[in-house]
């Protein structure tokens, strides 16, 4: 406190940066926020990933080796927990703190204070939810679905799991009320709606979702700690309630959810994909149109999550067609991606090969989501690997590959140096062997009668999950050359010209490098927004 | 471009063949969903395999397409980018209505098994079935035969955390039951399902069927096993459960219509003096018989080693 009177003298000089541990924990910067998401993202993505090598370990051959099976349960879900809430959400907030002003040509985010009190939200809401590994009845063991009556046997972890899920939550409504509030009023002078970079439109699409859909989940945990504590029965039949009424509550914040982890990832790759082409993104116009539809469409399939729980047969019949139509706002983005790079000048950087691989490895997820869609079929996927196969290939090759890619694209830009190209390109090549060999496999697991979730398998599975487990500690391992690049980049890479991709184009790309402090002191001039839209 | 296509085919080529006769020897299990044994399962793997086909269709096109731009238009063998192809119309209707027309396609077939999923009436026999942690409980309405159906013993054993058990010799590991489900060939069966305590789902891949059973609620669910088609049939619960989920198999053993009417007429007899332990004393009955059920019934399979 003795230190506050030094501070306010220091405050002559406009670009002053506070030193210290001051720096980060009062920060309102919109550049140090979207560090410590990052660097947040980081932490949580290695705890998650430890807790997927531990679920791994134990599949490596029949019989258990190493974990019982509670605790096994209790990785798949905190896995679920930290990958989805700790690890991808932050990770692209974290993005859309650093690139939205930029790219908008604003100084900062509209609301600072309130972007400070988002981001410290997580470390608590995080360190509660890892301390149930250290309390009676351990971590929650009933899936990150926390489907009841099964979530509801949990011991001492529970409230402190719900009440880890409300501060998550409130952290993602904060940080997406603040991207909707800088995108809609902080726009430099000229720049439209439909002139703003894709990144910025697909994350204002996920804003309005999380908006959305997070009070949703609030609400769904809330009813879940009174059934627990104060004798409710929103989820019990006994007292007149209804197990599958929370399913159907869950999923439609969870099939929302899906595209909040996804949407940010196509607006990145349509800003990689156009610079390594050498050509303007194609059909720009229909890339908003076609993720808005998805993101309408997200609001009503939410049920294909759930065809088991016995539906009536109108029910089925619709979740099944409007699910089948989501194929078709994303086959339109898959097409133009492909049309932007026909007749381009490609070239084979780290950012584009991991965009590439997103383009591959995300359209083979789309599949056998398509395939999921149909009901029929969907009875005998339903919880099995082949679903794990699904889930993973669009949220590993689809939204951890694009955030890497983005991380790698803009850093030159962030920290005004480059990045090692060849120790990149190993990474590239690690993690797409990697997780092609620990998913791949899971689709013939699935298909042949595995259901997931279980600590042991008949010895029929024995080969493909040995395989698969191979392939996880290839691309676990993997990702900590992904932690040495960025580091080495930022201590001692060489230093990064003003554009370090020469086509690249947005008002990200019009700042110095590396860019200041506070983005846009004055808005951009005519000609710089001019340059940066030009599709 | 052709001289490295020539240098990298050949390598793949060797590749698939140094891979397949590995894969003709090893035990890979399935990698394919099985095709079934009754009418409903046939028509769920030909819809699979359906969408399955038509995924690989658009794969071709849309993976020709970006393998051939990434081959063809190399910034590092001088390609010149062509900037004004920013939009088309014409390529984005296309784009949007071909599909449209693919989901109708599949939507007709798939919209046809679900209505014939669903229709449960004109069935022959009534089943109803309780999850509870960890097992399931089996109770022929008609006939007033209950009893449990838990893991077998010599996978149970084998399954504890460091138990030394190979589990490769214990016979149908983890998929094995003390008592299977009996049911006649070429019967529409009805099954209700409901649980004590949590959600399960029973799941036998064979006849296609998996449907959740809920506490409180009651789900149904048919399957016809084709005539011919006895023997044993095996599945998990598929829905999470708790500690012991992956250790609550489904096991169903069909009869011919005749035995299946001896075997009921031996749990009536059996149930009949000995009220005090029915469960107990009723799948033993079946020994004589059934070998297939007398294994079961005996718990540590004797054809073992």
């Amino acid at each position: 406190m003795a230190n506050t009177t030094h501070a306010d003298h220091a405050h002559d000089h406009h670009d002053h940066t506070p030193k210290g541990i001051k720096r980060w924990l009062y920060a309102t910067n919109h550049k140090d926020i979207g560090t410590m998401y990052l660097v947040f993202a980081c932490a949580m993505f290695f705890m998650g990933g430890a807790m997927a090598l531990v679920i791994r370990l134990e599949l490596f051959q029949p019989g258990l080796q190493f974990v019982d099976p509670g605790f096994f349960n209790s990785m798949t879900t905190m896995h679920a927990l930290l990958m989805i809430f700790g690890a991808v959400m932050p990770a692209w907030t974290g993005l859309a703190n650093w690139m939205v002003p930029m790219q908008i040509g604003a100084p900062d985010m509209a609301l600072p204070r309130l972007n400070n009190f988002s981001f410290w939200l997580l470390p608590f809401a995080f360190t509660m939810l890892l301390l149930t590994l250290f309390v009676p009845g351990g971590s929650p063991a009933g899936g990150w679905t926390l489907y009841p009556p099964l979530s509801l046997q949990a011991g001492d972890s529970f409230p402190l799991t719900i009440f880890a899920i409300h501060l998550m939550g409130i952290s993602s409504i904060l940080g997406a009320i603040n991207v909707v509030v800088t995108i809609m009023n902080m726009r430099a002078p000229g720049m439209g709606l439909l002139n703003m970079p894709l990144f910025c439109w697909t994350w204002l699409i996920t804003a309005y979702l999380l908006i959305a859909v997070m009070p949703v989940l609030a609400g769904a945990v809330t009813m879940l700690l009174t059934d627990h504590f104060f004798g409710t029965s929103f989820f019990s039949a006994a007292g007149g309630g209804d197990p599958v009424m929370f399913q159907h509550i869950f999923w439609f914040f969870g099939h929302p959810e899906v595209y909040i982890l996804i949407l940010p990832a196509f607006g990145v790759v349509s800003e990689i994909i156009p610079t390594f082409s050498r050509k303007p993104l194609f059909g720009y116009e229909s890339m908003v149109y076609a993720s808005a539809s998805i993101a309408f469409l997200s609001f009503i399939v939410w049920a294909h999550h759930m065809f088991t729980v016995g539906m009536p047969l109108a029910g089925q019949l619709f979740f099944m067609l409007s699910t089948m139509l989501i194929a078709v706002p994303t086959g339109v983005k898959v097409f133009n991606w492909c049309a932007t790079m026909w007749k381009g000048s490609i070239s084979f950087e780290t950012p584009m090969l991991f965009s590439l691989a997103f383009l591959f490895l995300f359209t083979i997820g789309g599949f056998s989501g398509l395939m999921l869609a149909i009901v029929p079929a969907d009875f005998q996927y339903h919880d099995t690997y082949f679903v794990v196969a699904h889930f993973h290939y669009v949220l590993v090759p689809g939204a951890v590959f694009a955030i890497m890619a983005g991380v790698y694209y803009w850093l030159p830009k962030w920290c005004g140096r480059m990045y090692n190209e060849k120790l990149g390109k190993l990474h590239f090549w690690l993690s797409t062997i990697g997780v092609n060999v620990l998913f791949f496999p899971q689709h013939f697991l699935g298909l042949a009668g595995m259901p997931r979730r279980i600590p042991d398998y008949s010895t029929q599975f024995a080969d493909w999950n040995m395989v698969s487990s191979i392939g996880a500690f290839i691309f676990g391992f993997s990702q900590l050359l992904f932690v040495y690049v960025v580091w080495n980049a930022v201590k001692s890479g060489a230093p990064a010209p003003q554009r370090p991709w020469d086509t690249a184009r947005g008002l990200d790309w019009e700042l110095p490098t590396p860019a200041p402090y506070h983005s846009w002191e004055t808005p951009p001039d005519a000609q710089a927004v001019a340059r940066g839209v030009g599709h | 471009m052709i001289n490295k296509a020539r240098k990298t085919l050949p390598a793949l080529a060797a590749l698939a063949l140094g891979v397949a006769p590995l894969a003709a020897h090893a035990d890979w299990g399935g990698l394919n969903m099985p095709v079934g044994v009754t009418e409903l399962s046939k028509q769920i793997y030909s819809l699979h395999m359906t969408i399955f086909w038509w995924c690989v269709a658009i794969g071709v096109f849309v993976f020709g397409w970006m393998i051939w731009s990434l081959v063809a238009f190399r910034h590092s063998k001088g390609a010149k980018a062509d900037t004004t192809i920013v939009h088309s119309t014409k390529a984005e209707i296309i784009w949007t209505v071909i599909p449209v027309v693919i989901l109708v396609i599949m939507a007709i077939p798939a919209a046809r098994t679900l209505i014939a999923i669903e229709d449960t009436r004109n069935t022959e026999l009534t089943i109803k079935v309780t999850g509870y942690q960890w097992k399931w409980q089996y109770e022929y309405l008609d006939d007033g035969i209950s009893f449990f159906s838990s893991l077998d013993r010599a996978s149970n054993e084998a399954r504890q955390l460091q138990s030394g058990i190979d589990p490769a010799s214990v016979q149908d590991y983890l998929l094995n039951v003390d008592n299977p489900l009996v049911v006649p060939e070429d019967t529409k069966v009805r099954v209700l399902l409901t649980a004590q305590d949590v959600i399960h789902a029973w799941w036998v891949p064979d006849f296609g069927m998996k449907k959740d059973a809920i506490p409180g609620f009651i789900n149904e669910l048919w399957f016809k096993v084709d005539a011919g088609k006895t023997g044993t049939y095996r599945g998990q619960c598929a829905e999470l459960c708790g500690r012991d989920h992956g250790f609550m198999p489904v096991v169903v053993e069909v009869l011919s219509k005749a035995d299946y009417a001896a075997w009921v007429a031996r749990q009536k007899a059996a149930k009949a003096p000995a009220e005090t332990a029915p469960a107990e004393a009723a799948p033993a009955e079946a020994a004589p018989a059934e070998p297939t059920v007398a294994q079961a019934a005996t718990s540590v399979p004797a054809r073992k080693g």
